[in-house]
């Protein structure tokens, strides 16, 4: 025979000890648990902090003051000529580049032209064409600085170039004002002279061709699978094949692009056309399995009851479930959409990393994207590529909240709940 | 006409035909008719239909084969018996004639092209003609015969209906064509690799450098075990240790202590690191933490700590993946029953007790199937790679040092100015199959893993 077990002594010191040590490491546990959430979060801030600390500057240019006599200048131009169609071409052609770089060496010593930025004429041209008056006075007009000058006025530039600065900032000409051509022009050689507007219409076109076919594509397919599909083989087969492609790596996309666009039906390298059909097969999935999940959300007493009344089953799915199903397949829709407009891999498989310093017109014209423009700026050695890269992507974020936050309001707004 | 405007204008008569069979079918409805087969807008689609798909049909086999019918017009011309017998400078003279014809070049290199040009236009002339004309009479006959059939009696929602359902067929098969169509264009480009290099040289070879592949044994420089071993290193190693302590804690923290109205915007939050786009980070991983891990891993002592090293690449990697591993978490946790919680409490066991006792133990399948789906994006992912790390294959386990990926491989080896077919941009179709299998594979082992070992609690 046993003894008979004593009662648990819950004062002894041992016990104590034991639960001490116990909710320490619960508090211990707890702390970890927080701090892994307030890292993450730091991450994403400390990310978006850095490109808004680099690329702020991006948006804006320094300004030299230039005094020029356009009419001393001689220009093979009318005052005519300079309003309305044509202007540009008329001022090109009438040595107003030579002009402005003999004003500069006038005004700033025998390397004064290699001040300004290549882009300084264009300034100069947009003033005469704003004001015309300008042809025949004298004017001191703010044109931009070359890069090197920019990097070393708005951060740390080489020594050389930070004594310029110096020396133009005691003769207090250098003003700094918001860059126009960074949202209105395209790529370009020069730092000061690169805009994103052609990466951002070529991405526009790209999107244009991807809803275009994979929102259609996409919502029919969604509809048969969860309203139609008789349980088979082949539907087995399609919603394997749907739930795969969802988790397929992009890059093997622009593989499938290269080898069948390009390839075999050789249609235009690096065109939107090309872009948008690749990232269309890539969002489709998406939107396939999101339309699913709202079809499926649509109670089944809204089919029976137009079934009741005589409505045939495609009435039923097209005329009572697909509107009801919308605000969730749109909010998919976006978040693919999304998922698109930051996609690059795909696209430089493709052949969309060339140099393009025209907007695209059309589908079939050569075009960059943002997030390609963003790479291909990254790779630039000079330095005054790092803000432009940084402003691309606060361009870029913002676009991709703006799709977001219109995600979100439309589930909020016009969400139900059954 | 152009093609384009040809088939805006069978659109417009289509439209004509939908107007015309629905005004049409409206007049049937008179009191004392009861039933009716279809409604108005039935008989408009039915119609609009029969005038719109024979035509467009017509158009898509025609513009197939219609260069081929214009150039054999063209060389039944007198002008061609000057052609050089079949070649690459026939074909050239007459793609050169073609350009001339449509306007889209002025000048030819070939003399003989600029003579050929005006019977090209000629040609091509004709034969549009005579599409167009077929393709509008086949548009109006249809509809005509359609809108005979506009009656009372006549089911028109089942006819629009079949039509309906061929579509939606069609677009779920779009899937299947481009699974097929992806596997087809791997297993094509890399038969034609393993043609060049022997398959055994590029799976199990130790030395990568396609910069010189010799032409006597392609496969000495094309092996791929480098980039098999930087992938795994970069993406399954260094991101994992970062996205997994981080993805789990968060997900335990947010379901299991936090404030229900904290884990309301905190998960979003999260979830934003997962929208940002890859680009972005591998433009944060090469400019700010790649020199950063440098410095580190020159103060720790370290000689030949690169700037393009695979710590910084993974970890940037491993942050972007933190959201996928915490929402996979997230859900299992979730679905572990609450009575398993409140009898492992009611127990007297702490709430981490009870975590790491009962409900992780629970919710581990979901977690590692969450795991596995989180490696393979990892390893699939390009952008942060092909920006951070670095272009040279090696085979080390130093975290400081460099080494490549096969996606950053695939993009060097196709962004240069190759030719298509030289073993150089087939390797990177053979490094895509690679990735495209182990992906799938690590999928389906991850979606196994939570239907076979999921615990059926209540």
């Amino acid at each position: 025979m046993t003894e008979p077990r004593q009662p648990t002594d819950w004062t002894a010191a041992e016990v104590h000890r034991r639960t001490r040590r116990r909710y320490a490491a619960e508090r211990r546990f707890r702390l970890t648990g927080l701090a892994a959430v307030w890292l993450s979060a730091g991450f994403l801030a400390f990310l978006l902090a850095s490109m808004l600390w680099q690329g702020t500057s991006g948006f804006r240019e320094t300004r030299i003051a230039l005094p020029i006599d356009v009419a001393q200048a001689n220009l093979a131009v009318t005052p005519a000529q300079v309003k309305g169609r044509g202007a540009d071409l008329a001022l090109a052609g009438a040595g107003l580049e030579a002009a402005v770089d003999r004003a500069a060496t006038r005004a700033y010593g025998s390397n004064g032209a290699a001040l300004l930025s290549d882009g300084a004429w264009l300034a100069v041209r947009d003033a005469i064409k704003r004001d015309p008056t300008l042809l025949d006075r004298r004017a001191t007009l703010a044109v931009p600085v070359a890069s090197a000058i920019d990097v070393a006025a708005k951060h740390d530039g080489n020594p050389d170039a930070e004594a310029q600065v110096a020396r133009l900032q005691a003769r207090g000409v250098l003003s700094t004002g918001w860059s126009r051509g960074f949202l209105t022009t395209a790529d370009a050689t020069d730092p000061t002279r690169v805009g994103i507007w052609g990466a951002l219409k070529g991405s526009l076109l790209t999107m244009a061709v991807t809803i275009g076919l994979a929102f259609p594509i996409g919502v029919l397919a969604a509809l048969y699978l969860e309203e139609y599909a008789p349980r088979n083989r082949w539907t087995d087969l399609i919603e394997v094949s749907i739930n795969n492609l969802a988790a397929v790596p992009s890059i093997i996309f622009g593989l499938l692009g290269l080898a069948v666009f390009l390839g075999t039906f050789h249609l235009p390298r690096s065109a939107p056309l090309v872009g948008g059909l690749t990232l269309a097969l890539m969002t489709m999935p998406v939107i396939v399995i999101a339309g699913r999940n709202a079809i499926k959300a649509v109670p089944p007493s809204v089919r029976d009851a137009a079934l009741a009344v005589g409505a045939s089953p495609v009435q039923v799915v097209f005329d009572h479930v697909l509107p009801l199903a919308l605000p969730g397949i749109l909010t998919g829709t976006i978040i693919g959409m999304a998922r698109a407009l930051g996609e690059t891999a795909p696209l430089l498989m493709i052949g969309m990393r060339a140099f393009i310093a025209a907007p695209p017109s059309r589908l079939t014209d050569p075009a960059t994207v943002l997030p390609v423009q963003i790479f291909l700026w990254s790779d630039e050695v000079d330095r005054g590529f790092v803000e432009k890269t940084s402003a691309a992507i606060i361009v870029l974020l913002v676009v991709l909240l703006a799709m977001n936050g219109l995600a979100i309001y439309f589930r909020n707004r016009f969400e139900t709940r059954w | 006409m152009s093609n384009l405007a040809i088939v805006f204008v069978v659109f417009g008569l289509a439209l004509i035909g939908w107007l015309a069979a629905r005004m049409r079918a409206a007049t049937f409805r008179k009191p004392g008719v009861a039933r009716f087969t279809a409604l108005p807008v039935h008989y408009g689609y039915f119609v609009g239909i029969c005038a719109l798909v024979p035509p467009l049909i017509f158009l898509a086999v025609w513009s197939l084969t219609a260069p081929a019918l214009v150039t054999d017009a063209v060389i039944a011309t007198p002008a061609a018996a000057a052609l050089p017998p079949p070649g690459f400078e026939r074909a050239s003279i007459l793609s050169e004639a073609r350009a001339l014809a449509a306007g889209r070049s002025h000048g030819a290199f070939h003399d003989l092209s600029a003579t050929l040009a005006p019977a090209y236009a000629a040609a091509q002339a004709r034969y549009d003609g005579i599409a167009t004309a077929v393709a509008l009479l086949l548009a109006c006959v249809c509809g005509a015969l359609a809108f005979t059939r506009v009656r009372p009696a006549f089911a028109a929602r089942t006819q629009v209906e079949r039509v309906v359902m061929l579509l939606l067929l069609a677009a779920s098969l779009i899937a299947i064509l481009t699974t097929v169509g992806i596997v087809a264009s791997l297993l094509y480009e890399s038969a034609r690799f393993f043609g060049i290099v022997p398959i055994g040289d590029f799976l199990f070879g130790t030395h990568w450098s396609p910069q010189v592949i010799s032409p006597s044994d392609p496969g000495a420089s094309l092996g791929a075990v480098p980039l098999f071993w930087g992938t795994f290193f970069i993406g399954a190693v260094i991101a994992m240790a970062v996205a997994i302590p981080f993805g789990l804690m968060s997900a335990i923290y947010l379901t299991q202590y936090a404030h229900p109205a904290t884990r309301r915007w905190m998960k979003p939050v999260l979830e934003m690191l997962a929208g940002v786009p890859t680009v972005v980070y591998g433009y944060f991983a090469a400019l700010t933490v790649a020199p950063a891990v440098r410095q580190l891993g020159v103060a720790l002592g370290i000689a030949n700590a690169s700037s393009e090293s695979a710590l910084a690449a993974g970890a940037v990697m491993g942050i972007m993946i933190i959201p996928f591993v915490s929402s996979m978490a997230d859900d299992s946790i979730a679905a572990v029953p609450a009575s398993m919680r409140d009898g492992s409490l009611a127990m007297g066991a702490t709430q981490s007790e009870t975590i790491r006792r009962v409900i992780l133990p629970a919710a581990l399948p979901g977690v590692v199937g969450g795991i596995l789906l989180a490696v393979s994006r990892a390893i699939g992912e390009t952008m942060i790679v092909v920006m951070a790390a670095s272009g040279v294959a090696t085979l080390t386990a130093n975290p400081f040092a460099s080494t490549t990926t096969v996606t950053k491989q695939i993009v060097d080896l196709l962004t240069g100015e190759a030719e298509f077919d030289s073993a150089k941009t087939l390797a990177a179709f053979a490094l895509g199959l690679t990735l495209f299998v182990i992906t799938l594979a690590l999928n389906i082992v991850a979606l196994t893993v939570v239907k076979r070992y999921r615990e059926a609690y209540d």
